[in-house]
């Protein structure tokens, strides 16, 4: 059930309409998958290859997507912005993958790592794809480590295994701090081989600005040389996202530099929902801001809260003293205090919070007295520092590089960043949009995470959309397709949209204004971290909601584009991403507007006890999904409910 | 990081090259107010913004994680790539390392290989090129037992993993006399060939891996070792020596195949 807010959004009365049925099979959870896997129509091996696929995004989603796919026999092309594949954001994932392998032999198993994932979304994500998720966990270890990922092993050779944020079982698989880089290199090198076969066609950079829409069906894109600036037409008979997170909408973010929003708010804008754009995480230990010229935010993995202690002083005023001049009974370590069973390893939307708390209080230290101690003396003093520097020591590293402070001797300084986006396109079980033809993978869709991530599973999700699920959904939908029925990328549909194109990027081109293309990114991203970030209030997100149009009628009246439209020209490139992002953000802002309760990441300052966040499962146990209307029209929100057969709906406690 | 930090005044001197066809020249330009907190990605921003600010175009450069672990980013800075700091990405590399009223020069990667592809941009395709042709294990999707079935001694698995940190950059092409790539293939086929599931494979990749390399562009190695002094991952010269290892009885193995096929041997 829906209830229209206060502001002039139009909630339709019924999802059914826009949202399509989800496809979820019948019977018990644990069945669900082989059932649906057995029911799928197959794709006769001979005739695989006169199917062609595009794949966008080349990280842990798409390039394992494209791998697998180009191995079952489809002719793949895949697209990505980078210079090469092996560069997509996945690379930087640090602390590790979840599996629920249960090689510990301590407690876990496919259900506690389904219901560890439901609870810790908050019950804001869909039963059936979680627990499908949990099931294919283990078969992505398998296949990494066939592939030569070099995980993490013990002196018997077994492999290795941590506890990471908010699990109380070791089932994170990692490799050093770089797991993301050591998985994307093996989904590299499948999708290489598969290069080097002649099966997958790679472009990079080259970067997809629409999608195209005919009858009804996705059947190509249209993409933008970045090294001539070509704009072209790529027809298939079925088109498959994985293009990241839209964490840069806050311009600050642990995202890569090139992370954007414009795949998936292009294919919004051509008809597929838009799933729970407010679901944001911030993540709890990220380098704090040092200046205005900041790009973007470190992470330092959160692995590291296995072993360090975050703390603030309990008196405001020793906050300028030097750590060690602070006493044990004038620490405050909050998360040990406030959460006793969970302590450092609380989930991270309750440690953001809480990091705010402290500084909000006055209790903050370092620059602006935004930022937290993270302190390893204690673990340091029990382990040796040769095993804390074994454990984490390129993070100590990278911190030291950055701050030009040494962790060992001084305690860190963390504060919470933007990190990961729960929200995305809206997907069935199958994977698909609702646009037929039109599938998203990996942090782009927004279906398994709910309304918090937990530590590990990004990486987890990714790999098994794209190596064990679309291989079989996608499947299905192409033997419902006649291989004849390719439409020609010179048809009216494909023109039409490379004129949009090309019209688009002259208007911005054409402005000739005075102000730089950051400089708008950057007051987009003040806006929103103020006003819809880690606390949000009906009030700021109306203060948003004016400011965000008008910024966006300044970027469109004075944004200053030098270099030609047909050649590279990087300033062109973030223009484009930044006018995406303009519009985005509006969407996300109507999003947490609407959702008048408090759950995961999302936290409205109206709707709490005590400072916990209250969700309302009596009017808000639903999926919100947004459809363009129109350009001059606001966008409808419609709704998918949630039930909660399987893991009992209850309020989570970290206590 | 202090509360206290400085600001630099800076001259620079920057390649700036249209296109891969159009000559390029160095550039002086000043960039003023730099913290020394700020990165050297982040003092380019300040002179891009500065250079926008005056209607001129800015500088093209690549980069895109800022942390170290992508690969994006390049550049040769006063004749170093990324700068000459040990085991440190152009974006890791801090300002607190230069002083007020420093020049510096700032160029592309220079290598037969890596064409230039605008300013301070190249294009590195030729190393995914020598990776499609063996930087894998064949292992199809869904082939694989359990991942505990094949034990992999710790020291093995920390050695492949010491080679398998390279990040693709192209440092040791660039800082190469030769324009080699011997440094960025033998960390990939180092990394494969600690651990059991690169064996089956491990003669035949060596040999294609060190043809493709070659039939890149790439320039043959005269034991400078210049890429191991500029890796950013600090990636050991041995991996080179295990490839000479076995490339010599890939050559071998090679010619006994050919033999093979054409029923003489
Ligand atoms: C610093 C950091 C650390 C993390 N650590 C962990 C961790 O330890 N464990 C964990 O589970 N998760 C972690 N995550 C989250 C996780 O890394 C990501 O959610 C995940 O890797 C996303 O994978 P993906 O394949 O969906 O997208 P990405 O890896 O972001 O790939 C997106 C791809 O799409 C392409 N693309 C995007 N837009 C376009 C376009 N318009 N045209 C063409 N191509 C386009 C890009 O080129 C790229 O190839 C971390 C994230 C960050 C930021
Ligand atoms: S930008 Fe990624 S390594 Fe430097």
């Amino acid at each position: 059930m829906d209830r229209t807010s206060s502001s002039s959004i139009p909630v339709a009365a019924s999802g059914r309409s826009f949202v399509p049925d989800a496809r979820i099979p019948g019977g018990p959870i644990e069945q669900k998958w082989a059932k649906a896997k057995f029911e799928m129509r197959l794709v006769n091996p001979a005739n695989k290859r006169k199917y062609k696929v595009i794949v966008v995004g080349s990280g842990l989603a798409g390039g394992a997507a494209a791998a697998t796919l180009a191995e079952l026999g489809y002719d793949v092309a895949c697209f990505c912005f980078q210079d090469s594949p092996r560069r997509a954001h996945s690379i930087a994932a640090q602390g590790g993958i979840n599996a629920a392998k249960n090689y510990q032999n301590d407690g876990d198993s496919v259900h506690r790592l389904f219901y560890d994932t439901v609870k810790g979304g908050d019950f804001r994500a869909r039963e059936a794809n979680v627990h499908r998720l949990a099931e294919v966990s283990v078969d992505i270890i398998d296949q990494c480590a066939a592939m030569g990922v070099p995980f993490a092993r013990e002196y018997g050779g077994t492999l290795a295994n941590r506890s990471f944020g908010g699990a109380q079982v070791s089932r994170t698989f990692y490799a050093r701090g770089q797991t993301g880089q050591q998985l994307l290199l093996g989904v590299y090198s499948a999708l290489s081989r598969q290069i080097g076969a002649g099966k997958v066609r790679m472009f990079s950079r080259t970067e997809m600005l629409d999608v195209v829409v005919d009858n009804g069906r996705a059947v190509g894109i249209i993409v933008r040389d970045l090294v001539t600036g070509e704009i072209s037409s790529h027809a298939a008979h079925a088109v498959v996202l994985a293009t990241g997170g839209y964490g840069n909408v806050f311009f600050l973010s642990t995202n890569a530099k090139g992370c954007n929003v414009t795949s998936t708010y292009r294919a919004f804008k051509r008809g597929a929902g838009f799933a729970n754009p407010c679901f944001t995480q911030i993540h709890p230990t990220c380098i704090p801001v040092s200046g205005d010229y900041q790009s973007k935010l470190t992470l330092m993995s959160e692995s590291l809260r296995n072993d360090g202690r975050v703390w603030v002083p309990r008196k405001a005023s020793d906050c300028k003293l030097h750590p060690d001049k602070i006493a044990d009974e004038d620490r405050d370590y909050y998360l040990e205090r406030k959460y006793p069973s969970f302590g450092n390893l609380s989930p991270r939307d309750i440690a953001s919070r809480a990091a705010k708390e402290q500084c909000d209080d006055g209790r903050g230290v370092g620059p602006g007295g935004r930022g937290v101690y993270l302190d390893f003396r204690d673990a340091i003093a029990r382990d040796g520092e040769d095993r804390v520097r074994e454990k984490y020591g390129n993070l100590f590293d990278m911190y030291e590089r950055i701050t030009g402070e040494n962790p060992y001797r001084v305690p860190m300084r963390i504060y919470p960043a933007v990190h990961y986006t729960m929200g995305g396109l809206w997907v069935d079980y199958h994977l698909q949009t609702t646009i037929p033809g039109l599938f998203c993978l990996g942090e782009a869709n927004f279906s398994d995470h709910g309304a918090n991530r937990l530590g590990a599973s990004a990486l987890m999700q990714g790999l098994a959309d794209g190596y064990f699920i679309i291989s079989y959904t996608l499947g299905h939908y192409l033997a419902g397709v006649a291989s004849s029925s390719l439409t020609s990328s010179t048809a009216p549909a494909f023109a039409d949209a490379e004129r949009a194109v090309k019209q688009r990027l002259d208007r911005l081109m054409a402005v000739k204004g005075n102000r730089s293309v950051d400089s708008f990114h950057k007051e987009l991203g003040q806006v929103l971290w103020e006003d819809c970030g880690m606390a949000r209030t009906k009030g700021s997100l109306e203060h948003a909601l004016t400011a965000i149009p008008k910024l966006r009628e300044q970027f469109w009246r004075d944004v200053s584009i030098l270099g030609g439209r047909d050649s590279f020209n990087q300033s062109l490139e973030k223009a484009g991403r930044v006018a995406d992002f303009l519009e985005f953000a509006e969407l996300m802002c109507k999003d947490a507007l609407v959702r008048e309760e408090s759950c995961g990441g999302h936290y409205r300052v109206e709707h709490q006890v005590e400072g916990e966040a209250k969700r309302d499962d009596q009017n808000f146990c639903h999926v919100a999904v947004w459809e363009h209307t129109g350009d001059e029209t606001p966008p409808a929100r419609h709704t998918e409910p949630l039930a909660f057969e399987n893991v009992k709906l209850a309020t989570r406690s970290y206590k | 990081m202090s509360d206290s930090h400085e600001e630099l005044d800076l001259t620079l001197h920057v390649w700036r090259q249209p296109d891969r066809a159009a000559p390029g020249k160095m550039v002086a330009y000043k960039v003023t107010g730099v913290s020394t907190h700020a990165s050297f990605l982040e003092m380019l921003d300040i002179l891009n913004e500065q250079l926008v600010a005056r209607g001129e175009e800015p500088v093209a450069f690549d980069h895109d994680c800022r942390e170290g672990i992508c690969g994006m980013c390049s550049l040769m800075i006063n004749g170093r790539p990324h700068g000459g700091m040990r085991a440190t990405t152009t974006c890791q590399l801090h300002m607190r390392f230069f002083k007020n009223g420093d020049e510096i020069w700032i160029e592309p990667w220079r290598a037969h290989a890596f064409p230039v592809i605008k300013d301070l941009c190249v294009d590195r395709t030729a190393f995914d090129k020598v990776i499609s042709i063996g930087g894998f294990v064949s292992a199809n999707c869904g082939s694989a037992p359990d991942a505990n079935d094949l034990l992999v001694p710790k020291e093995a698995a920390d050695r492949a993993m010491d080679a398998a940190a390279c990040i693709g950059c192209g440092a040791c092409v660039a800082a190469c006399p030769n324009g080699s790539a011997m440094l960025f293939v033998a960390a990939k086929l180092s990394h494969l060939h600690h651990l059991p599931q690169g064996q089956p494979e491990r003669l035949a990749r060596t040999g294609a891996m060190v043809s493709a390399m070659d039939e890149a562009g790439f320039g043959a190695c005269s034991n400078h070792y210049e890429c191991e002094a500029a890796c950013p991952k600090d990636i050991s010269r041995d991996v080179i020596a295990e490839l000479n290892r076995d490339y010599a009885r890939s050559a071998f193995v090679h010619r006994e195949r050919a033999n093979k096929a054409d029923g003489s041997g």
